[in-house]
């Protein structure tokens, strides 16, 4: 029966190519899957070898992945004001179904990401990987280190309780004493910086912590980190084919 | 020690756990596979440089580390709940008051430096000499496969940069710091009340410059004192290498590029030095030093 199913012309239209295990399918494989196509047909043999790579860079992805879905999932049940953010937490992990579930795994991979993006760079850097011609690649990948950072910073204050609100207090306060920009900062006063209209006032939208910083973390959180952030990543992959693929070291220059 | 096992296990600090774990061991890998590339002459990367298809091989690996990702992340999510705490308080201040557990290394160096130096100057700093590694390091060897010979200045340098004053000071920020942001060691008690009784001292006071005048204005004299010392640690150090090493250091890098390595790298010194002199004194029973430089604008 599955044979002549895979006669008829939908499945045909699916999968487009037979799957008889020849060099040409296997490379058709990769070709023909817009999610697979990311990769080259064939690499180096030690590019594939875990203890290589470590795999940290993929599994970083792989957990951007698992945010973003948890996190669209969470946006039904959250809305960013003072006074909703925090009862929509607790009814979350009491009320709904599997909510502490998707909550937990958003936080914990939010945890990981940060882990597994700093394990990334130490790879990167110990095999030497960004020296020519990856080195723009290296920059792009400091960037998104940033973002991350960024991303689980903001997400931290959604939550909306006494931990949050401190440690985005905390986090913050440094922009006070920004140089020039900030009111307590270096030069700042000279510069007419007041608490209500310096960097901190600009982040926080208001002189403390407050519903319009909440507000403002929000939308970083949901749609201008993440968009560019995705951004920074769709260069970091396409950068990656384009130097050549996983480095390796270049036999012509290391006589052996 | 009940304290500091609480700490430990709080569900927020685990990844610092995982990190300092993954840290030692992938350290360990990745010395051993230097060492293994070093005395083979040829790196073993290079012996397996021929093609295999991605399909199978990469997208199995791919598959297969999916599958244990998304495993230990159902276990880690269905066995710890993420902390939700009492309901935001703008009038309840909790002691300590802690960042996130990545920000903890740049909190600790508060201790250290003022917010400007520590929250503001230093992060940019990271940042943007994290993003000229690859312009400044011109070493052409150690590309694309594990050696410790080849590149024993940048391998020292950045491990000691990321895990001496990123990661172990995160673990010092989160796992030994109390209230008040004293320390802790993990057999004493976390004690609200303790103060620590410290009269600070600045660097010009242990030579007989005092840094404020009798009207409380700052002294001049304390100034370029601080001034000297700062600007002198920054020329000085770098010119003296210059002369004292070999001087083709500078020919091969220019003098661009070995103003910023010089820079970077004197700066990350600097930190450890602020530490020192800021706890050795106590271990004398003399004032710790707060500033090396003090002006009206700005103390270093
Ligand atoms: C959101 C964060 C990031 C993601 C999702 C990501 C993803 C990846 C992936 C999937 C690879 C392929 C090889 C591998 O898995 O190791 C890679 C390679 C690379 N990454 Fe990242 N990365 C991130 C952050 C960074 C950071 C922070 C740096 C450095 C500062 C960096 C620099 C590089 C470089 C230079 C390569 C090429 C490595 C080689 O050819 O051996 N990336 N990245």
């Amino acid at each position: 029966m599955f044979d002549s199913f895979k006669k008829t012309e939908v499945y045909k239209s699916v999968f487009r190519h037979s799957y008889q295990d020849t060099q040409r399918n296997r490379a058709l494989q990769v070709v023909d899957n817009v999610f697979l196509h990311l990769h080259p047909v064939r690499i180096a043999r030690h590019a594939a070898d875990v203890s290589y790579t470590w795999g940290m860079g993929g599994i970083s992805f792989l957990l951007f992945l698992i945010l973003t879905i948890t996190g669209i999932i969470l946006m039904f049940y959250y809305r960013p004001t003072a006074q909703y953010a925090y009862e929509d937490m607790k009814y979350l992990m009491n009320d709904v179904a599997f909510g502490p579930l998707i909550r937990n795994m958003h936080r914990w991979a939010a945890h990981a990401m940060v882990l597994t993006v700093m394990l990334h760079m130490f790879r990167v850097f110990l095999t030497g990987s960004y020296k020519p011609p990856r080195q723009f690649n290296w920059v792009v990948g400091v960037i998104l280190l940033l973002f991350t950072l960024l991303l689980s910073f903001s997400g931290y204050l959604l939550p909306w309780d006494q931990l949050s609100i401190w440690a985005v207090t905390v986090g913050t306060n440094m922009a006070r004493a920004t140089p020039l920009l900030g009111h307590e900062g270096p030069f700042g006063p000279q510069l007419g910086m007041r608490p209500d209209n310096d960097v901190r006032f600009v982040l926080l939208g208001g002189t403390e912590v407050g519903p319009p910083t909440l507000l403002r973390f929000y939308v970083g959180h949901c749609i201008f980190l993440p968009v560019i952030a995705t951004i920074f990543m769709i260069v970091h992959f396409w950068r990656i084919r384009k130097d050549g693929g996983i480095s390796g070291p270049d036999m012509n220059k290391k006589a052996a | 020690m009940s304290n500091f096992l609480a700490i430990i296990t709080k569900p927020d600090n685990i990844p610092i756990t995982l990190l300092l774990v993954g840290v030692v061991f992938f350290s360990w890998l990745a010395l051993s596979k230097g060492k293994r590339n070093d005395v083979r002459g040829t790196p073993i990367e290079a012996t397996k440089d021929d093609k295999i298809q991605v399909w199978p091989y990469l997208v199995r690996v791919e598959f297969l580390a999916t599958i244990l990702v998304l495993a230990i992340m159902v276990i880690w999510s269905v066995s710890l709940n993420a902390p939700l705490e009492a309901m935001a308080n703008k009038s309840l201040t909790p002691n300590p008051s802690k960042a996130p557990w990545y920000f903890l290394g740049l909190q600790e160096l508060l201790v250290y430096f003022d917010p400007w130096i520590a929250g503001v100057v230093l992060p940019t700093i990271i940042l943007i000499g994290l993003m000229a590694i690859p312009y400044i390091d011109i070493n052409e060897k150690g590309n694309g496969y594990y050696t410790f010979k080849d590149r024993k200045f940048a391998i020292l340098t950045f491990s000691f940069g990321f895990l001496v004053l990123w990661v172990s000071l995160i673990a010092v920020g989160t796992f030994l710091r109390g209230p008040g942001w004293n320390f802790f060691w993990p057999w004493e008690k976390w004690d609200p009340h303790y103060v620590a009784v410290l009269t600070n001292a600045d660097l010009s006071e242990y030579f007989g410059i005092p840094t404020h005048l009798p009207d409380a204005s700052v002294n001049p004299v304390a100034s370029i004192f601080g001034a000297v010392c700062v600007i002198g640690y920054y020329t000085i150090i770098p010119i003296y290498w210059l002369k004292k090493r070999n001087t083709d250091i500078l020919k091969k890098l220019g003098l661009l590029r070995y103003s910023i390595v010089a820079f970077l790298f004197v700066t990350m010194i600097g930190v450890v030095i602020k530490i020192i002199l800021r706890q050795t004194p106590l271990l004398f029973g003399l004032n710790p030093i707060k500033y090396v430089w003090v002006t009206p604008w700005f103390n270093v």
